[in-house]
Order: C-alpha cells, then sequence, then structure tokens
C-alpha cells in the first residue's frame, strides 16, 4: 500500500527518460510533487511502480539567457523565478503567476515544469508563460525537440508528452523595449476555493498603437486557450477606451467558458473576463511605455 | 540512481536512514527520528503545520518524499532554540506539568510566548519554521511582507494579527540584538495582584519548542493502528457484512464490527443514539457511521484492510435538510421519528405586540453547516493496563468520555481512565466521542495499545458540525423604534443524531430575538434528524446563527423607519432591570450599551468620519469600482449551562513539599488559555507569584470532574471552584498557623509568595511543613455549584450570566467581481472581568477571523447526504490575508458570582462578525445577504440587477 515501490535518482535528463523508458511500470516523474503527492495519496492517480525523481538534474535547474532567449529549466521552483531579476525583466507575466501560487512552501517545491506538464487549463505559471509566446524543449531518449508551447496541451490533465519523455524547460525570448506583460485572476473566496478566472496579456507598443499582442487565458476550453482572434483585433489599434470594449467583445465571443459546480458559472466568468482583459492589458501597456 | 540508504542531516546531527518506499519526509522526521514538534494537520499540502526548513527553504513535509532530503540539511522546530532543550521523550504519561525554560529560545519562540501567539499551539511549529525562513530572507519584513509568507500557514485559533506582532518584534530583536519587546496589550481595568495582568502560559515554552506532545505523538511499545470501515452511504440498511478477506490480509490483528461490541452498542452526550458500529439489518444515518474496525501491526495494513470490507446496503431516500425533515411522508430516521425537539420560547402575545406596532417586517434567513477545522485531527489511543483501559485523547469532556467507553465495554467507569492530552483547537468539535470507543474496543479484543488517528478527510466526514438553520424572524416596532413583538421560527439540522442538538438549538432559539427589550415574543424551533453528518457544539453554539438573522432585520427596520442603526440598538437593548425573552430579569452585569457606545465612538474616531458618513457607501479615490461602508450588529451570550442544570466544576489545590502548589481540574485546555486562567485565580488566592502555581488538568484519575469545556463555562465554573479550593487552603493554613503562633487569624498574611506572621516570615516550604507537623494535609477539593438556574418556560433566571458585544466591520466591495474584503473590526466584548489580558486578545482576534470566516469563506456543503467538502482544500477557513485589523475594546462589568465579576467569552467573539459584515456589505452597495456565506457571484449579480436582495 506504499504510494510508490521504487524511488529513482536520475542526474541527468538522459538518465532520467532512460529510466522512465525502462523501470517496471507505470513509472512516471516527479518534480516538485506538491500535485502528484496529494494525488498519490488520496487515491486520484492511478497506482505507480516508479517515481523518477527530476530534481537532481542540473540541466533543468538553468535559468540564463541563452543567445535571444532567456531559458527557464522546468526544474525551477516557483520561488525562484519569483526572486529572479532575469524573470522580472524578461516576463513579468510569468513572476506575477507564479507568485499567486500557493505560499512559500509550495513555491519553493512546484517547478514551472510540473505546473505545464499537469496540463491544466487554468493553471496560473502554463497561462502566465502562455502569453509570453514560449516554447518549450521536450527530451526523449533518442532525442530532443522544440515545440511551441500550446502543442503541449492535449486536453484537461493531458499533456502530449509520451510516458518516457520529460520537459527540459522554456524559452521565452527577451523583452525588446516597449514590450511587456501582465498577469490578474480572481479567486473565489467562499466554499470550495479556487481560481475561478486567469488571464495573461503581453503587449508591444509602437507609441499609441498596439504593435502586438498575445492573450491567453483559463479556464476557457479543455486546454489553456490563447485569444487569438482578440489578439488580431487589437492588432494595429491606437490604445483607448473603445478599442477594450471592442477587443472584449471579441473575447466574449471567441473564448468558451464552462460552468463550475460550487465554484462559477460560465456567466461570471464572462463578467470577468472583461474585467481582467481590461486590467492586464492596461498594465501591460503601461508597463511597455 | 537508486538509493538504499537516505543521508541527511537534522537539527546538526547526521543520519543515515534505510530508504523506505512511500515514506513522506514527515513519517520520517515524526516515526523514524521521533522529532514530533512537526505536526501533520491535513496531509494535503493546505495548512502548513508540518513545514520544515530544507537546505534553507521552507518546504511542507508532508508532500515531500522523504528520499528527496538524502543529502540534505534539515531544520526542524526542535533545532530552533539557540541551545537546544533536553528532548521531551515520549512520556506517555502527561500530567499537565510544563517545562518553563525560557533559556536559549530563539527570539521567534520568545515572541511567539511572551505575545500570546500560541494558543493550542499545533500550527505554532509551521508558523515558526515559515517566519523563520522569512526573516532569514528579510531581516525587516513589512506587514504584508509577512501576510504574504504566511498566507498558506492556517492557524485556527486565528490570533494573526499577533502572531504578525511576535513576527515583527522577533525580527527587532535580531536586527538589533535588543530583548524581545513585549506585547502593547493594556491590563484590566479592575484590581488585581496577579489577576488581570499579563500572564504568558503555563505550556507557551513546551509548544514553540516542538516539545508539547498532543495525542498522535505518543507511542507505546506494541503499539497496532486502527482505521474504521464507514458506510459511505447516508441512509441504508445494512444486509450482510463481510470481513474474511479483511482479517486474513497482512498485519491484520483483529476485525470488528457491532456484534463484538461486549458492552452497550450505543453513545451520545445527550441522548443515547449513536450506534458504537451499525450492525447487520440496522440503519446507516449518515456517511461516516461506523460498520467495522480493524487494528493492523501499521497504519497502512489498517487502510488496506478496511477496502477488504464487503458491506451490502439496502439505500433508503435521503433526508437532506431539516424542513425536509419535517414534511409529511418523510422517511423516519429515528424510532421516535424525525424531530429531535420543538422548542418553544413564550413571553407575552405577540399578536398584540403586531397589533400594536407602526411596522411589521418579516425575512427568512439561511445559515450552513460550519466545520470546526481545528488543525490537529482526531486521534485515540487506548491501552490495556491490567483490568482496566486507558485512553490518551484531546477530548473536551473526559468524564463524559469515561462514562461512554466503560459503556460500550460493559464496565464500572472506574476501570476507564481518560489522559487527556494537549489538543490542538477544539472549539466544540471534540465534546463528541470521536475513536475512543473503537480504540478501546480493538485494544480490549486484542490486549495491546491501538491508536486510532483519524485524516483531515475523515474528520470532515465524520465528527458533528455547527448546525445549517432557516431561521424566519418577524419583527413589530413602534415609528420612533420601541420594539414590541417578535416572533421566530427556527429550523435546525442536527443530522443523523442528537449530540449536543437539543441544547445547541435551545441557545439559538431564546438568543433569537437578540439582546432587546421585546414585551411579546415567540419562538418555535424544530430541531430536526437529517441524514447529513451530525451536528453538535461549536462556538456560539446556535447563537452565531440566530444573530445573523436578528441583526440583519434590525438594520432593515431602522432603514424601513428612517432611525439611526445604532440608536435602534441602543434604545432597545437590554440593560439592568430589563428582562430576556425568557423572562429572565437583568439584575446587574449588562454591558451592552457601554459596548454599542464604545463602538460607535470608535468607529468616528478611527475612520474620521460623522456618524451619519459611516453607513454610507464610500467610492475609494482613483478605484472608482471599489467600495467601501461601514457595518454593525450587536450580540449577547449565555455564560455557563443554565436551563435548571446543575452547573458544576471540581477544583483541587495543594501545596507541596518544594513549596509549589498545584491546581488541578478535569476542565478541558483545548488552547483557550483555561491553564492560565486556573493558575492566575490560584495565585491571587495565595499572593504567591504565578509561576509558583502548576495545573494539572483532563485526567480522570487524578483531577476532579470539571465537567464539560462548553457554553462559555470554564472562566466561570472552574474558575470559581479553583478560587474556591484555593481560599479554602489559604483559610486552613492561616488557621494552622494562627494556632501553632498564638495568633489572631487576621494578623497573618500572605505576601509575595510567603506567610507572614508574628515577626516571622514563612516560605511555602515551611508553611508545608507546618502543616504537616499539624497533622493536616495541605490540599482542598472544592466542588463549585453555580447558582441554580431554571429550565425554558419556567419562570426566574434561566442563566447565571450573559457576555455582550458589539462589534462594526468595514467592509470594501469590488463591483466589477463582487469580491469583499473586510479592512476593519472594532470589537467591544463584555467580559465581566477580564482575568487574563493576553488570552482575552487571542480569544477577541481568533472571535472574530473566525466571524470573517463564518461570513464570506465557510461553507461545510453536502447533496443528499454525501459530504461535497471533504477535504481541506475544499472547505476553506480564513488565513493570516484574510485577516482585518482589528480594534479590540475589553468592556468589564462584572457579575457578582464570577470569579473577581468575570464571565464567559469564548463565544461571544465572533458572534456579532457575520452581521456585522454583512450589514456594512448592504450599506456599500445596496445587496442585503440573508444567507451565508456572501458569494461573489451572487452579490455581482445582484449589484447588476440592483435588486438589493441576492439569496
Amino acid at each position: 500500500m506504499s504510494l510508490w515501490k521504487e524511488y529513482l535518482h536520475p542526474k541527468t535528463v538522459q538518465e532520467a527518460v532512460e529510466a522512465l523508458a525502462s523501470s517496471p511500470a507505470p513509472a512516471i516523474p516527479i518534480a516538485g510533487g506538491t500535485d502528484l503527492m496529494l494525488d498519490l495519496q488520496q487515491g486520484n492517480h492511478t497506482p505507480v511502480h516508479t517515481l523518477v525523481d527530476l530534481t537532481g538534474i542540473l540541466e533543468l535547474h538553468a535559468l540564463e539567457i541563452r543567445g535571444e532567449k532567456l531559458f527557464i529549466g522546468a526544474g525551477v521552483p516557483h520561488n525562484r523565478i519569483v526572486e529572479s531579476a532575469l524573470v522580472r525583466e524578461h516576463a513579468t507575466s510569468l513572476v506575477e503567476s507564479c507568485g499567486l501560487i500557493g505560499g512559500p512552501q509550495v513555491r519553493n517545491s512546484a517547478t514551472l515544469g510540473g505546473n505545464v506538464a499537469h496540463a491544466l487549463p487554468a493553471a496560473d505559471g502554463t497561462i502566465g508563460l502562455l502569453a509570453l509566446d514560449a516554447e518549450a524543449e521536450v527530451a526523449s531518449p533518442s532525442s530532443r525537440r522544440l515545440l511551441p508551447l500550446h502543442e503541449l496541451f492535449a486536453g484537461p490533465g493531458k499533456s502530449t508528452l509520451a510516458a518516457d519523455e520529460i520537459l527540459v524547460g522554456f524559452y521565452v525570448p527577451l523583452r525588446k523595449p516597449r514590450q511587456a506583460s501582465a498577469f490578474c485572476r480572481v479567486m473565489r473566496a467562499q466554499g470550495i476555493a479556487l481560481p475561478i478566472l486567469n488571464l495573461a496579456a503581453w503587449v508591444e507598443r509602437d507609441d499609441e498603437v498596439i504593435r502586438a499582442t498575445r492573450i491567453a487565458v483559463g479556464p476557457a476550453g479543455p486546454t489553456p486557450f490563447r485569444a487569438l482572434e482578440t489578439g488580431k483585433f487589437l492588432t494595429g489599434k491606437a490604445f483607448s477606451e473603445e478599442t477594450i470594449a471592442g477587443a472584449q467583445e471579441v473575447l466574449l465571443s471567441e473564448a468558451k467558458f464552462r460552468t463550475s459546480p460550487a465554484r462559477a458559472t460560465a456567466e461570471y466568468r464572462r463578467e470577468l473576463v472583461v474585467v481582467l482583459l481590461k486590467n492586464a492589458f492596461s498594465a501591460a501597456w503601461e508597463r511597455a511605455k | 540512481m537508486k538509493k538504499t540508504q537516505l543521508s541527511l542531516t537534522v537539527n546538526g546531527n547526521t543520519h543515515t536512514l534505510a530508504s523506505i518506499p512511500g515514506e513522506t519526509l514527515a513519517d520520517l522526521l515524526r516515526k523514524r527520528l521521533h522529532l514530533t514538534g512537526t505536526k501533520i494537520g491535513c496531509n494535503e499540502a493546505e495548512c502548513g503545520a508540518c513545514t520544515v526548513i530544507m537546505d534553507g527553504e521552507p518546504v511542507l513535509s508532508c508532500s515531500t518524499p522523504a528520499e528527496r532530503a538524502d543529502g540534505k540539511t534539515i531544520l526542524t522546530i526542535e533545532g530552533l532554540a539557540k541551545t537546544p532543550l533536553a528532548p521531551a521523550g515520549h512520556s506517555p504519561h502527561f500530567q499537565g506539568k510544563w517545562e518553563e525554560t525560557e533559556g536559549g529560545l530563539h527570539p521567534l519562540q520568545e515572541a511567539f510566548v511572551s505575545h500570546g501567539a500560541v494558543q493550542c499551539g499545533f500550527c505554532i511549529p509551521g508558523q515558526i519554521m515559515t517566519s523563520y525562513a522569512l526573516l532569514e530572507k528579510n531581516p525587516n519584513p513589512t506587514s504584508d511582507d509577512i501576510r504574504h509568507a504566511l498566507k498558506d500557514t492556517i492557524c485556527r485559533c486565528a490570533g494573526y494579527p499577533t502572531i504578525e506582532n511576535a513576527i515583527l518584534a522577533a525580527a527587532e530583536s535580531l536586527r538589533t540584538g535588543q530583548p524581545v519587546e513585549g506585547p502593547d496589550i493594556p491590563d484590566s481595568a479592575l484590581e488585581g495582584q496577579t489577576v488581570g495582568k499579563l500572564k504568558v502560559r503555563p505550556d507557551g515554552v513546551e509548544k514553540v519548542t516542538g516539545h508539547a506532545i498532543y495525542t498522535d505523538d505518543l507511542i507505546f511499545d506494541n503499539m497496532l493502528f486502527a482505521a474504521v470501515k464507514r458506510a459511505g452511504v447516508p441512509h441504508a440498511f445494512v444486509r450482510k457484512i463481510d470481513v474474511e478477506k479483511a482479517r486474513s490480509a497482512p498485519g491484520v490483528v483483529s476485525v470488528l464490527t457491532a456484534e463484538d461490541v461486549p458492552g452497550e452498542n450505543i453513545h451520545g452526550l445527550v441522548t443515547l443514539d449513536w450506534p458504537v458500529m451499525v450492525g447487520i439489518d440496522e440503519r446507516v444515518r449518515y456517511v461516516g457511521d461506523a460498520i467495522a474496525i480493524v487494528a493492523a501491526e501499521s497504519q497502512e495494513a489498517a487502510k488496506a484492510a478496511v477496502e477488504l470490507i464487503e458491506v451490502e446496503f439496502d439505500l433508503q431516500p435521503v433526508v437532506g435538510n431539516a424542513v425536509q425533515a419535517r414534511e409529511e411522508g418523510q422517511p423516519q430516521i429515528h424510532e421516535k421519528g424525525n424531530l429531535l425537539k420543538h422548542i418553544k420560547v413564550r413571553k407575552g402575545d405577540p399578536e398584540i405586540g403586531f397589533a400594536e406596532a407602526d411596522i411589521v417586517l418579516e425575512h427568512t434567513f439561511h445559515t450552513p453547516a460550519h466545520d470546526h477545522l481545528f488543525i490537529e485531527p482526531e486521534c485515540s489511543i487506548a491501552v490495556p493496563e491490567g483490568e482496566r483501559m486507558l485512553i490518551y485523547v484531546g477530548s473536551q469532556i473526559p468524564y463524559q468520555d469515561r462514562t461512554q467507553v466503560a459503556r460500550a465495554l460493559g464496565w464500572d467507569e472506574g476501570r476507564v481512565r481518560i489522559l487527556g492530552q494537549l489538543m490542538g483547537g477544539g472549539f466544540g468539535g471534540k465534546e463528541d466521542i470521536a475513536g475512543q470507543i473503537h480504540a478501546a474496543l480493538l485494544a480490549n479484543a486484542t490486549g495491546r495499545p491501538v491508536k486510532l488517528l483519524f485524516d483531515r478527510h475523515e474528520s470532515l466526514l465524520v465528527h458533528p458540525k455547527r448546525h445549517a438553520t432557516q431561521i424566519k424572524v418577524k419583527i413589530g416596532a413602534k415609528k420612533d423604534g420601541t420594539l414590541v413583538a417578535a416572533k421566530t421560527e427556527l429550523y435546525g439540522d442536527t443530522g443523523a443524531y442528537a449530540s449536543l442538538g437539543e441544547k445547541v438549538l435551545t441557545r439559538a432559539t431564546t438568543h433569537s430575538a437578540g439582546p432587546y427589550i421585546i414585551p411579546h415574543v415567540h419562538a418555535d424551533c424544530y430541531a430536526m434528524y437529517t441524514n447529513n453528518p451530525p451536528a453538535g457544539a461549536f462556538r456560539g453554539f446556535g447563537v452565531l446563527q440566530s444573530a445573523f438573522a436578528i441583526e440583519t432585520v434590525l438594520d432593515m427596520l431602522a432603514e424601513k423607519l428612517g432611525l439611526d442603526r445604532i440608536e435602534l440598538r441602543r434604545k432597545n437593548a437590554l440593560r439592568v432591570g430589563t428582562e430576556t425573552s425568557t423572562g429572565q430579569v437583568m439584575r446587574e452585569s449588562v454591558g451592552l450599551v457601554e459596548c454599542i457606545d464604545k463602538v460607535s465612538g470608535t468607529m468616528c474616531q478611527v475612520s474620521g468620519l460623522s456618524r451619519d458618513e459611516l453607513f454610507q457607501a464610500r467610492r475609494v479615490p482613483d478605484a472608482e469600482h471599489l467600495v467601501r461602508a461601514w457595518g454593525f450588529a450587536s450580540g449577547f451570550k449565555n455564560t455557563g449551562l443554565g436551563g435548571g442544570a446543575d452547573d458544576c466544576a471540581g477544583a483541587e489545590v495543594e501545596l507541596y513539599e518544594d513549596g509549589l502548589f498545584e491546581v488541578r481540574s478535569s476542565s478541558a485546555e483545548l488552547g483557550q488559555g483555561l491553564v492560565t486562567v486556573m493558575r492566575m485565580i490560584v495565585a491571587e488566592e495565595l499572593s504567591v507569584p504565578a509561576e509558583q502555581v502548576k495545573v494539572l488538568v483532563m485526567d480522570t484519575d487524578l483531577t476532579p470532574n470539571g465537567g464539560p469545556t462548553t457554553a462559555s463555562r470554564q472562566t466561570y465554573v472552574t474558575g470559581n471552584a479553583s478560587r474556591l479550593a484555593a481560599k479554602t487552603l489559604r483559610e486552613a493554613i492561616t488557621a494552622t498557623l494562627a494556632e501553632k503562633y498564638d495568633q489572631a487569624p487576621d494578623k497573618i498574611r500572605f505576601e509575595d509568595g510567603n506567610v507572614r506572621v508574628n515577626g516571622h516570615s514563612l516560605t511555602m516550604q515551611e508553611v508545608y511543613s507546618e502543616m504537616k507537623a499539624a497533622g493536616k494535609d495541605p490540599r482542598v477539593l472544592y466542588d463549585y455549584h453555580a447558582p441554580a438556574t431554571t429550565p425554558l418556560g419556567t419562570p426566574g433566571d434561566m442563566h447565571v450570566a450573559f457576555s455582550f458585544a458589539s462589534q462594526a466591520a468595514e467592509v470594501e466591495v469590488n463591483t466589477l467581481t463582487g469580491e469583499v474584503k473586510v479592512l476593519r473590526v472594532i470589537a467591544a466584548n463584555d467580559v465581566g472581568h477580564a482575568i487574563n489580558p493576553l488570552g482575552l486578545r487571542g480569544q477577541i482576534e481568533g472571535g472574530v477571523v473566525m466571524g470573517v470566516g463564518h461570513a464570506l469563506l465557510e461553507n461545510f456543503i453536502t447533496k443528499d447526504g454525501m459530504v461535497v467538502t471533504d477535504r481541506m482544500s475544499r472547505y476553506r477557513v480564513p488565513s493570516i490575508v484574510h485577516t482585518p485589523e482589528i480594534i479590540p475594546i475589553v468592556v468589564e462589568d462584572p457579575a457578582s458570582d464570577g470569579p473577581y465579576g468575570a464571565k464567559g467569552v469564548g463565544e461571544i467573539v465572533l458572534i456579532p462578525t457575520p452581521p456585522a459584515i454583512t450589514n456594512a456589505i448592504y450599506n456599500a452597495v445596496g445587496v442585503r445577504f440573508d444567507t451565508l456565506p456572501v458569494d461573489q457571484e451572487k452579490l455581482l449579480w445582484a449589484m447588476r440587477n440592483s435588486s438589493g436582495s441576492a439569496g
């Protein structure tokens, strides 16, 4: 009845993926484990035989500039992201989203890779990252590949990672002048207290005109949602009350909100998303001055 | 890649241990290294009690695989003191004697003790370790930094403002090297040498060093672990129970069902209606009913075996709420039907009053069930010892536990001994039997010690909750605001079993017209059985619910009449010479008007607003979508059992050879500070320093019966028993010395821990010798009986005293999202006499925060008898981020029969908070809540529709 039978401590990415491929099944990776441990303890996860601990792999802890990109290792815990001057400079929406997750104890353990790999449609860190046009690096026993972040998501709680693949890290484009991002969310305080909606916005300014923008919202569908139509609508327009109002309309028409019992109705989420869009977009816009 | 051994450094010591699959860091620390200062509150990464420092960072040890600690350096609460104290060991015979050496404490530990941040103490290791990590990174934190760091470290006693102050004081001490500054809390305004002064808890040091022992920290040789097969269905007949697979499962030593109960298969606090286990062809009444119990060599084996027990149910239709339970044609849950009790209050004739009234208002309210969410889940250990059974448990009523365990075993009560352990919070939720009987049955069957520990999930499913209610209030008043009549109808959901339901709902009923003078009052309450988890005692004891209703109605009435809401309350407030709804004439100690006046004055003072402006909506400059306003409410709460019960408590005071006194009573210490009160009272009576008095509580062999710790009664009854025992002992000493020295008794003076007689100054050691030499036992047992009360429905005093309170809350509503924040709460409480001001501050803060929780967060949700909020992550309680600025005001209008004039305080502190908040929301945005908790989505829709009502 123990939660696992074998616990492995690989030192390299290659060791880890090979362990996942060859250890007694089911074998799954564990990073911070803040969600996985609870799922195992509460019987919400199919029993596992082998846990492959990724926290001892140096490569996954890298947090550095690589060429034109900021690399954030999948094993970097939320607290390091929040405290990192590099991330603050280049990925504000990620700092803001990671800072809201749990208390310091959880943020010290929970990793960005774990947040993304869990593939929940409203994971704060994931939404914060999604607006930044991040790419994910994935390792398998035979190769490494880079893919746009959104291609990692297959459905609620389901990623496109194979059983013997792990996330190595994320590449975020370095922030250029007049670019900025922001993240906002609304919690439900009462009853089953959970975030009921979050939204991240990235924007590039050309004086008073929106040169480019990306909006990510969760939960607004089975996977973390990129509001592409809203982005298109905003692009090239002057920033104004009317522009935001128009974008709110577009966002309402493209995002699909659901009613979650004891959390929020779809209608309530529609009310909130226009507030969050305005707040996050305006915050990013101000920062991009 | 695989490790067979783990090597880690804990508190400076290196350990090399075999790796155990599935082990968490918390288990390694607690079970293998016996570092039990690290606590398990939820085991689901919600409460923060298990926080330890790993390589400099705080982590939750309950969700960290032990394997991950390999090669790491860990700091636990036990390693924090500069000079580590000797480990407490695991003495099973807790005797309430606490270490009090403060030498070498870390400034955080010192500050937590001196500021009174320690109450039940269970969360304190987590609070301190989280704070320690903060200060290591940020030696000069702001209040916001502290709130951010402690966001997910829950204290249900909820002295968050004091915790914050303690951290600030510790940080300053660490920065400057100066001693830790004490708290800024005034002494009582009334006289006293020790009573009314700031005194720290006798158990404070143990609780901040991790050496305090709670039940689950105890380990006995040869101990088995128990698990309970719960019904899992809300209403059914059991048709078949198959335990064969469980019996032959690995590690299983015993499996018992109803037919194996040697004594009576029943328990209950007032009404015996709760089966120890539900047998074949018997009725399951809620999901938490026990079907079978298992003892095994390990916790895991016991839990695994329970899963193998097969039960066939004949499912029955579910009664889901109290109103449904009273409808015709509903299934009858108990033999006597679904009605536990129809409770009536009759005073005058409301119809006459309504006919005279210029205005009559009627409104219906709903309040949900609430869980106590004490951070320490229930744990019982039964240890067979010869012909006797010892039960180690944190219990609010040790003598009742003894009766109930003995009844199930079929034994004389004297064969059972309850050894009460430190309690990680109770709030009324540890009055009923949890695992005491089951552990005893298994220990009896196996002849071995048996530990039964609930996890958070089981705790949420099984123990009695706060009663969900529906309350209809009809009130009549004159144009000038004079109240003339009230009629209330209450439905209370007492769930599957009575527990204290009848008592709780009686209190709800008698308090349902508020602390006001109303000539005509009729109240009818239907206490109904349903298939929900039982409801019983919970701080506020029914009055929280009825106060929400009546205090909302008073604001509605003030608005309709165009009167000032404070003036309306003041005009009708109970005062000396007036009569309650039950016809009790108030002869003294009615501090309500003073509470009202002090709160209203303070509101103007702290806000800089005039009285008219307080209750008007104010938009926040530069954030127009945020609207603020104040709200006001009052309340009252009986002290003591009342209603004709013989409200008694025994206490014993003894002088020992070493000159120390000990005061003993079985009354329960659950964090509220009774032990501090007992020690202060005895010190006062004997004119000795408080430190010269030891306290022993909660042991049915060693301490006299103090009765239940409920009804805000212990300061009053056990306080009086302790006072009178000490006084009698003082008189005995005086008499002995008077004779020996041939002096008049009035020439013998007790001063500063000594006794002066005829020019001599005798130490208490010498006094002990004199007593012994005179053949006198320096020990007095006093059995205190509170003044007689009369049952509801008969003339006279139903209660010995009432505490009164008024509160004002300032809220901020986000009109775009419906989110509500409570910014400030002013709380005035008439407590008679503030005997223990440090403990009182903790009670006030904790009460207000719990009230905020009940107003804005907490909702124990059931659906067709199934528990939806069955994990801590689903039952949200307030954290430091929900905590408003709290401005306490202590009103002392003494009650002549209370010790030094004191009345109860544990419950009154939270009763006005929810209506003060909901009234403030109405004042801010015009939306009236008649259902708790405030639902932010409903609030948004109501603001959109400007309907002024939000269900």
